[in-house]
This record gives C-alpha cells, sequence and structure tokens, in this order.
C-alpha cells in the first residue's frame, strides 16, 4: 500500500472532506509524528508501534568511490518498535 | 510541541487545530489510518509513504534459541517480522544539528 492509496481508502470513508483534504490530513498525521522526533521525543501508537531516535556517534566513513575519509558527524537515527498486537496479527 | 511521549490524542489535536476537522473526526481518521496500515500490513503488504518511510515485511527462517536463564534449547518458530526503514527526509530532519 502507498500512501495515495491510504489517502483514497480514507477519502472513500469521509463523503463530507475532499481527497484535497484529507491529503493535508494525512500530511499532518506523518508530519507530526517526523516534528515529534526531530524535537527529540517519541511518538507511541498503542497497538501500532512506537517511534523514537537513536544516538549515533561520529565516525570516520569512507567514500566508497574514492577511498577517500570523511568525517561524519554524531546525529540521531529514526528507531520503530512494532506494538506486541501488530507483531501477532503479522502472524496470525 | 517539545519532548515527551506523543500519542494518537495528540495528533488528532494537532489536526483539529492544522485542518479545523472537528475533534471527533479528527480522532477517528487517526484511527482509520492506522486502522488501514495495520490492515495492509497483516495482509501481507509492505506500505509506502513517500517521504516519511516503509514499513517493510521480512519472513525469519526457524533457528534454535536458548533460554538465557536455564540453557535450555528452544525453536524459534519462523515468523513474519516488520521493519521500519526511514526515508532520506526524515532522516535529514531526525539527524539534527
Amino acid at each position: 500500500m502507498i500512501r495515495s492509496e491510504l489517502v483514497q481508502k480514507i477519502a472513500s470513508e469521509n463523503s463530507d472532506l475532499r481527497v484535497e483534504e484529507v491529503e493535508r490530513i494525512v500530511d499532518t498525521f506523518f508530519d507530526s509524528i517526523v516534528e515529534q522526533l526531530a524535537a527529540g521525543g517519541r511518538v507511541e501508537l498503542r497497538g501500532f508501534g512506537a517511534f523514537s531516535t537513536r544516538a549515533r556517534e561520529s565516525r570516520t566513513g569512507r567514500n566508497p568511490r574514492t577511498g577517500a575519509s570523511v568525517d561524519v558527524k554524531a546525529k540521531n537515527v529514526p528507531y520503530f518498535k512494532p506494538g506486541k498486537e501488530m507483531r501477532e496479527r503479522l502472524n496470525d | 510541541m517539545t519532548a515527551g511521549t506523543l500519542t494518537r490524542a495528540d495528533i488528532a489535536t494537532r489536526i483539529n487545530q492544522q485542518i479545523g476537522l472537528s475533534r471527533n473526526e479528527s480522532a477517528t481518521i487517526v484511527e482509520s489510518i492506522l486502522d488501514h496500515m495495520s490492515n495492509a500490513l497483516a495482509d501481507g503488504q509492505n506500505v509506502k509513504i513517500s517521504g516519511f518511510g516503509t514499513f517493510v515485511l521480512r519472513d525469519k527462517a526457524q533457528r534454535i534459541g536458548r533460554n538465557p536463564k536455564t540453557g535450555i534449547e528452544v525453536p524459534i518458530l519462523p515468523r513474519r517480522v516488520m521493519t521500519f526503514r526511514a526515508s532520506q527526509t526524515m532522516r535529514a530532519r531526525v539527524a539534527g544539528k
């Protein structure tokens, strides 16, 4: 399933909303998750899962094409842990 | 919105404030977004949200595990797991500083 299919499904259940409005709602949903993680917080969606961030230390990486070493700065990376209910549903 | 934990209710509030949809309807839509994603995944489909990321299903083979407390070997049955791969845009925004 891709984003546009999700929008279609929501739109078909909400005939009072225009597709563009549903687009904005779906965007707001995903944007609020990204903003929360960018602010250093976490997002917990019971049953589905939880989004958080993990810290990565700075390291010396290499340009795979040239072999030149480059400094990779410390950063946070997004992390998702599926919820119990979701994990169980995948194996029903 | 500062750190801490964001929940369904907070997301519904955002939709209510930014879109002007009623609180009730906002909460219902948050729920149905999650339902549709969960259903697709339970149905064996990956879920790809452009600009956000992809929920990818992976089938794990059976392996022999061990109860760490007793040391007894137990088979871990083949199972399906889901992983999340964040999009480049999300990675860039989360990386910060």
